[in-house]
């Protein structure tokens, strides 16, 4: 995985000291609050409902046992002993105290890691496939790309008071692994004739207004990426909109545009721009590539696994995914415990799952957009010592893609635009089908919760989504079917009136049972959705 | 009609010439008549319009009615990559902590609403040892530093 250099890791230094004098000016009161405020989100700091919240960035999810075990060390030595994984590979702690957030930076930046643009109307962290470099699907590793957008896109001078925030993913398979089609700008890396370029899809987005990035140029050269986002950028910073924050993403700019005129206007701004050498040297990304080389894998590994044990080996169907190399696997460790909070690990959790990385990963981790940890590449004959140990530490709940596995935001237990908790939401589907033993016969069903309409839980994407309310001061849950984030992308429609709390349950329920009976041979709840339509559901649910 | 006085008073400016000793116009003024040689570009207008009068501007006035509106950096940098090598200022809303991306971006006057503090601002402009993108100012990024 990619490593500093002292060009990178003065540039994070030299953020650690310009936040920490940023927040002595702001408790010296020579900053005022609205002046601070973009500033400590650039940052990754929040004000939430109790406490700061600090997030920090995991570039395209990947991190190895080191800075694991620092952003546990964190947990407990700056915050309440656990941290939060987002929905953007990331991870954030909820209990955080102004007066401790640069050395927090500075812990971060011992381990070559920061909070750089985690927040802000600037560009985001990148997210990327969470089986990067693992995947036996991918035409190449989509990471070195990401690298260098990071650094393309870290401090930018132009782009760092944009209309709203701007989120990026890259990805290089078919299988699309990270929502990139609901970015603002989603890239591909596909080969055309041998060669390799980059597809932009610009325009996607969550939030009050779902819309799916149309393609708005199906190969850009790879020696011209930077300089084709900076195109792309260029024009959503002059021309998108600043009269209403709740229309001031890029989605919305390319859909009143049209994204033909958007498309046009880009690519004037990138043939000007290319006369202007903002592209790095092919050298550069080869540079970057190194770093992304394969680890040693093992030839002649076994594929055998012994199945002997029941519960393991479910775990082994569930949570496991095939890997490029022989006798290898992709091992997904759930967070999402039957009645647990989604996402969130202790410090002990992270201490554990990091050494398990150093044992048995290569020393490598990968957090998943669906709020779970990959190990990337681990050998079969691992897989029982593996499990044991994630058994014992609360790690083991095998039910990655199933009902269980639901994302959510932190909602109104944390967050101060939610409407309504989604936390709770979340325990008590996945005790409900815990106990009633649906969960497997449902086989894959994403079901995502959002505790406001900026939708941070995805549920527009969800093949259930569930959308929390205020509903004359009650707090209310709308129901969404047949969403997908994946390559076969689509946003889901509201079922009709909502629920209060125990009737979002119900209604999950509800329709789950309309799939169990309507399914047909193979097909998921999203296949069924999409085959017999809203109606079967909006009778069960509401007849 | 902001003070005469404090305006001189919170002016900074990175170049060597004179100022332009009268105000700046407005970007449709300045299209409509041919002897003005200051225009103040707001943050709707397109500055791409200027660039076929480049050689008769001395001044142009990036105005920032809030900070939080960074289209004024887009303005800099495309003025810049046209060729102007005239004064560029950031007026308004400018705050010491945007100077040092604005420098980047080829601004080389500020005149904010408010005086900056001395001190904050020469930290600002010396924060960053390195730069890991090209703009308008003649920094060599780190790219072209760790491939020389």
């Amino acid at each position: 995985m990619y490593k500093y250099d002292s060009y990178d890791q003065q540039m994070v230094d030299a953020r650690v000291e310009e936040f920490r004098d940023q927040a002595r000016r702001r408790l010296e009161g020579k900053l005022t609050e609205d002046q601070f405020k973009p500033l400590r989100l650039m940052n990754g700091l929040y004000l939430q409902l109790h406490a700061y919240m600090l997030r920090v960035a995991i570039p395209y999810g990947t991190l190895d046992s080191r800075q694991m075990h620092a952003l546990a060390d964190i947990a407990d030595k700056y915050d309440r002993g656990y941290g939060h994984f987002t929905t953007r590979q990331n991870i954030q702690y909820n209990w955080i105290k102004l007066e401790d957030a640069a050395d927090i930076l500075a812990d971060l930046a011992k381990v070559e890691m920061h909070a750089i643009q985690t927040s802000g109307n600037c560009i985001r962290n990148i997210s990327s496939d969470h089986f990067a470099g693992a995947a036996a699907d991918e035409v190449v590793d989509p990471r070195p790309y990401a690298e260098l957008l990071r650094q393309w896109s870290s401090f930018h001078p132009e782009f760092s008071y944009l209309p709203r925030k701007f989120k990026i993913a890259v990805i290089a398979s078919d299988t699309d692994r990270a929502a990139m089609r609901l970015h603002d700008i989603g890239i591909q890396i596909v080969e055309q004739d041998g060669e390799l370029g980059a597809a932009f899809y610009v325009g996607g987005g969550m939030g009050r207004t779902p819309m799916i990035a149309p393609c708005i140029n199906p190969f850009v050269p790879l020696d011209q990426l930077v300089t084709y986002a900076e195109a792309c950028l260029r024009v959503y910073n002059r021309h998108g909109r600043r009269d209403n924050k709740y229309k001031a993403r890029i989605k919305i700019l390319v859909h009143e545009m049209g994204a033909e005129e958007y498309t046009r206007q880009v690519e004037a701004e990138f043939a000007h721009l290319l006369e202007q050498g903002v592209e790095p040297p092919f050298a550069e990304l080869e540079r970057i590539r190194t770093f992304f080389e394969d680890p040693l894998f093992e030839a002649d590994l076994t594929d055998d696994i012994d199945r002997s044990d029941p519960d393991f080996a479910l775990w082994v169907d569930r949570n496991t995914v095939a890997h490029k190399a022989d006798g290898y696997v992709s091992a997904v460790i759930s967070l999402k415990p039957v009645g647990g909070i989604p996402g969130d690990a202790t410090t002990e959790q992270m201490h554990l799952m990091a050494d398990l990385a150093r044992d048995y990963s290569f020393d490598e981790l990968r957090v998943m957009h669906t709020q779970n940890i990959v190990l990337p590449h681990v050998r079969k004959a691992d897989l029982h010592a593996l499990w044991t140990a994630l058994e014992a530490a609360g790690l083991g709940s095998p039910n990655l893609d199933t009902v269980e596995d639901i994302i959510a935001c932190p909602g109104l237990d944390y967050c101060s635009l939610a409407n309504a908790r989604s936390i709770p939401v979340a325990q008590q589907i996945s005790e409900r089908f815990a106990a009633n033993g649906k969960t497997e016969a449902l086989g894959q069903l994403k079901l995502k919760i959002s505790g406001c309409i900026n939708a941070c839980g995805h549920h527009h994407a969800g093949h259930i989504g569930i959308l929390g309310v205020d509903k004359k001061g009650v707090e209310n849950y709308q129901l969404l079917l047949g969403g997908s984030e994946a390559e076969d992308v689509s946003l889901a429609k509201i079922t009709g009136p909502g629920f209060d709390e125990a009737g979002i349950v119900d209604a999950v329920e509800t329709a789950a049972d309309v799939y169990l009976r309507e399914r047909q041979d193979g097909e998921r709840f999203l296949d069924t959705y999409r085959r017999i339509g809203m109606t079967p559901f909006k009778e069960a649910l509401y007849g | 009609m902001a003070d005469f006085v404090s305006d001189t008073d919170t002016l900074i400016r990175y170049r060597e010439d004179e100022p332009v000793d009268h105000a700046a116009v407005t970007v449709d003024s300045f299209l409509d008549q041919s002897n003005a040689s200051a225009v103040r570009v707001e943050p709707g207008d397109d500055a791409r319009e200027l660039i076929p009068h480049l050689e008769r501007l001395a001044l142009v006035e990036v105005n920032f009615p809030a900070f939080g509106d960074g289209r004024g950096y887009s303005s800099a940098r495309l003025l810049r990559e046209a060729g102007y090598e005239g004064e560029l200022r950031a007026v308004g809303d400018v705050l010491v902590d945007q100077v040092a991306y604005m420098r980047r971006c080829g601004f080389d006057a500020f005149e904010p609403d408010a005086a900056l503090n001395e001190d904050d601002l020469e930290t600002a402009l010396s924060r960053w040892p390195e730069v890991y993108q090209p703009a308008a100012d003649s920094r060599t990024p780190i790219w072209a530093k760790r491939h020389a």
